[in-house]
């Protein structure tokens, strides 16, 4: 199945606006995403519960899995707002 | 009169009876027994739709941050990991009201036991459990008292379903049993302007009705004579009246000048009678894209904000970035620990040129404006770093080159950093993090991060004594800066300039023009003489 590997580029981890932004992106795609970290069974992406599960902090690498017709596109846009860093006020000196 | 503590999260003080929260609905003792499993399985996916386009239907009347909870929160109600585990709980005989209270319980473990901000979405769950199971039972909302008067309200701790809806002519001030600084219940009642006091596990004793003072600075709730609580209001009603109306630069009562600088991201984040900035971030250029900014993108964007300011000072924050902020083309490998990793200053070890083109781009703005230009480098640890940088800053043809201090060492060989730069300014909210040893994403160690931690002023006043030697400033930036009580102890501890994001300026500009020079070091050492944060706080808001 292809799969991908990505640095979760917002500061804060996967939560908050950050989760539920990943989690409307997964749910826009025609094919089912699952989203995983290391050493455990990956999840429906389209879920924030599961989502926010992983527990993914900022910098961690997720993996992002998908399969059938447009799981390469869906899987360029995961990547692509999954290295984004969604929550982007910085942080205070 | 009996004096309850918890962690001040959100300024102010206010007085009135206390009134709980709702409690949520109790199941009865014994379950039904389920006889049509697929009627239990539509019930629960029914009433957790319901409870989901409630949730929207809130989202939808309020805005900003609360919306964007709310929203959040919508999801979790109507997400299919949720309805998996309920409809496997109906499947091995619980009836519906019982497979959502047991399917919300197991993963309420699950995020209590990631911790931080995960542990803190338990209760958007338990919040969604409570509303579908009361659905089911026919029982009212949980929710929102009704005592027909203004009233503290208090709490297990609150949902966002619950603080968006308080109305602020109802409810005086927020306590709740639990929480931490970065709960609902804190940023919420932040974003209301209500004094809000959290993690105060005896406000559970208080029987409604109760009259009690709030302090959301210094997380004090006092039982008082009913008969207090109008003055107390009146009081504070008139404070808040002569925040909003000084005007003018900072100054301390006997008329020594503090400048109250802004920290901003952009030009949209200025004020109009702001007498600076202390602090421009510059991240926002280079997050979230995949190569850094040109020349001519970042010359423009801070031409931008130094037109807006006329003549007015600009402090310039070098990109802070790192391990703990990744940006894919820095090309930095991943760390243990990012926090004590290659960040700020220290990428430009291995990548020079970042910094460099953002000096060249910083002094082609400068030259085209007339603002004074001030530049300093995040995570400076040692005078050579400061050299280094000192000499990088000159030779881009910019002026004025300063350190942040935010590592303890920096703190503490002040004097040796200020032989090579014009400026320091101090980021209290890592300098806590280091001095303490303690994580600042972390709340349960809320209580180290405090920046009134005496260890922390000492090295404050360590820099401050360093600046007057030298004859240089020496400012604060960071969020402790805006504290109306800890900016007097700052400046008492010789401190030149103060800089906060604009909605706390007012307070501070009060807070200064009340009290002398004088007495702001005074007050500066009876902080640093105090044994731990606490004190500290409290013996200085005594004083006043």
């Amino acid at each position: 199945m292809p799969s991908r590997d990505v640095v979760v580029g917002s500061r804060i981890g996967l939560h908050g606006r950050p989760a539920a932004t990943v989690v409307r992106v997964a749910a826009a795609q025609p094919v089912l995403v699952r989203i995983g970290v290391a050493g455990r069974p990956p999840v429906d992406a389209s879920s924030i519960i599961a989502v926010l599960s992983l527990g993914a902090k900022g910098g961690d690498t997720v993996t992002v899995e998908a399969d059938g017709e447009g799981a390469q596109a869906a899987l360029d846009a995961m990547v692509e707002v999954l290295a984004t860093d969604l929550d982007a006020e910085p942080a205070d000196a | 009169m009996p004096e309850l503590v918890g962690i001040g999260v959100s300024p102010g003080r206010s007085a009135g009876p206390v009134f709980r929260l709702a409690p949520p609905p109790a199941l009865p003792e014994v379950a039904p027994p389920v006889t049509d499993p697929d009627a239990e399985v539509a019930a629960a996916r029914s009433a957790l739709a319901g409870v989901a386009a409630a949730l929207r239907a809130r989202a939808a009347s309020v805005s900003g941050a609360a919306a964007e909870v709310l929203e959040t929160q919508a999801m979790m109600a109507a997400d299919s990991t949720l309805a998996t585990a309920v409809a496997a709980r109906v499947a091995r005989g619980s009836a519906a009201a019982w497979a959502i209270t047991e399917a919300i319980a197991e993963q309420r473990e699950t995020f209590a036991q990631l911790g931080g901000y995960f542990a803190e979405r338990a209760a958007d769950l338990a919040d969604i459990g409570d509303r579908a199971v009361a659905d089911l039972l026919g029982e009212p909302m949980p929710g929102l008292p009704s005592p027909g008067e203004p009233f503290v309200l208090t709490a297990e701790d609150l949902s966002p379903a619950d603080t968006a809806v308080l109305d602020p002519a109802d409810v005086l001030a927020i306590v709740t049993r639990r929480g931490g600084p970065t709960s609902h219940t804190a940023i919420l009642a932040r974003a209301m302007g209500l004094p809000a006091v959290v993690g105060c596990p005896d406000v559970v004793t208080l029987a409604d009705a109760t009259v009690v003072s709030v302090d959301g600075t210094t997380g004090q709730v006092t039982v008082i004579d009913p008969g207090e609580a109008a003055g107390i209001r009146e009081r504070a009603a008139a404070d808040r009246a002569r925040l909003a109306a000084l005007t003018g630069p900072g100054r301390t009562a006997d008329g020594h000048p503090v400048p109250l600088l802004l920290n901003v991201g952009g030009a949209a984040d200025l004020t109009d009678d702001a007498e600076g900035v202390g602090l421009f971030r510059t991240e926002f250029l280079f997050l979230g894209r995949t190569s850094a900014p040109t020349v001519a993108e970042q010359q423009a964007a801070y031409t931008e904000l130094f037109a807006a300011l006329g003549q007015r000072r600009v402090v310039v924050r070098t990109l802070d970035a790192g391990a703990d902020k990744p940006l894919p083309y820095l090309g930095l490998a991943q760390e243990e620990n990012p926090a004590l990793g290659v960040r700020g200053l220290r990428v430009a070890r291995a990548n020079p040129t970042v910094l460099t083109d953002q000096l060249t781009a910083i002094a082609g703005a400068a030259s085209a404006t007339d603002a004074q230009v001030w530049v300093m480098a995040p995570m400076v640890a040692t005078p050579a770093e400061a050299a280094g940088f000192a000499q990088a800053v000159r030779a881009a043809g910019l002026a004025v080159a300063g350190a942040m201090v935010e590592v303890p060492a920096a703190a503490l060989h002040a004097r040796r950093l200020l032989d090579h730069v014009d400026f320091v300014s101090i980021g209290t909210n890592d300098l806590s993090q280091y001095t303490l040893a303690a994580d600042r994403m972390s709340s349960d160690l809320a209580d180290l991060l405090d920046p009134w931690q005496p260890a922390v002023l000492d090295l404050v006043a360590t820099c401050a004594a360093a600046g007057r030697e030298a004859g240089k400033p020496v400012g604060v930036c960071g969020e402790a800066a805006g504290d109306p009580l800890l900016a007097l102890v700052f400046v008492g501890l010789g401190v030149t300039s103060l800089s906060m994001s604009a909605p706390s300026v007012p307070a501070v500009r009060a807070s200064l023009a009340g009290v002398t020079l004088e007495r702001c070091a005074e007050l500066a050492r009876i902080a640093v003489d105090a044994p731990d944060a606490r004190t500290a706080r409290q013996a200085v808001a005594a004083t006043i």
